[in-house]
């Protein structure tokens, strides 16, 4: 449900003329709701950013998100690995 | 690994039969200047609130629309979680908001951060109100900022 609202939530931004990226941790749902951008994390529910008290996974995960930012193809989708 | 199997098969049922809303056509702001010159806001749906706010509604029938507005020099330390699912393990973000609302992230990252940022409850099964109401309020809020970038976290 959290998916779904962040994508409502996004594509309302986006018509302001806000950039957009949606952590996503359901695939299969933004696909169906089709936010304008997002990354697909592997991550359980509760643990969007991977881990709590773990700056350097959070920011690589951020870092990850932000990059989708300068896509204009959307829907724009990627997926976060653990190296 | 982010997965329905993670779920009751209550839930995975309920998933399985929702009318997931689709947004079409997908709307599409290009970004207007590098990111380092881009205000950024974050917006969250983990239920995150300020002491003195009123806890989000966990019986409310089809789920509390509503936001939480989170200025900019809040200290992510003192922010409480009230969010309704019983889908995850709350701990998390109990334990770190930033899992979750990573604004000391973004401080650490030398980023431009706006100067409000905003908390939703997920577990919104009836969105109508929040598609027509509250969303395009909470995007205008933004937009008055002079937000250029937003970066949506769910939990």
């Amino acid at each position: 449900m959290c998916n779904q609202a962040v994508s409502l939530i996004a594509a309302e931004l986006e018509r302001r003329g806000i950039t957009t990226v949606c952590v996503i941790l359901l695939r299969e749902i933004a696909e169906k709701v089709r936010p304008p951008r997002a990354l697909f994390v592997p991550f359980r529910h509760g643990f969007p950013l991977g881990a709590p008290n773990d700056p350097a996974l959070q920011r690589r995960v951020i870092e990850a998100a932000l990059e989708l930012l300068a896509r204009e193809d959307v829907p724009a989708y990627g997926s976060f690995t653990i190296a | 690994m982010g997965d329905v199997s993670e779920f009751s098969f209550a839930t995975r049922m309920f998933l399985k039969a929702y009318p997931w809303r689709r947004i079409d056509p997908v709307p599409c702001a290009p970004m207007r200047k590098p990111l380092a010159e881009s205000r950024i806001a974050l917006v969250t749906t983990a239920g995150f609130h300020l002491p003195d706010q009123t806890p989000f509604d966990c019986e409310k029938r089809g789920g509390d629309t509503s936001y939480r507005v989170i200025p900019n020099d809040v200290d992510v330390s003192t922010l409480l979680e009230a969010h309704r699912s019983e889908t995850f393990d709350h701990a998390g973000v109990q334990a770190d908001p930033n899992l979750a609302f990573p604004l000391d992230r973004l401080r650490e990252m030398g980023l431009q951060l706006a100067p409000r940022h905003l908390s939703f409850m997920g577990s919104i099964t009836a969105p109508g109100r929040l598609i027509a109401e509250t969303a395009p309020e909470a995007a205008q809020l933004l937009a008055d900022d002079g937000v250029d970038v937003a970066l949506l976290v769910p939990v």
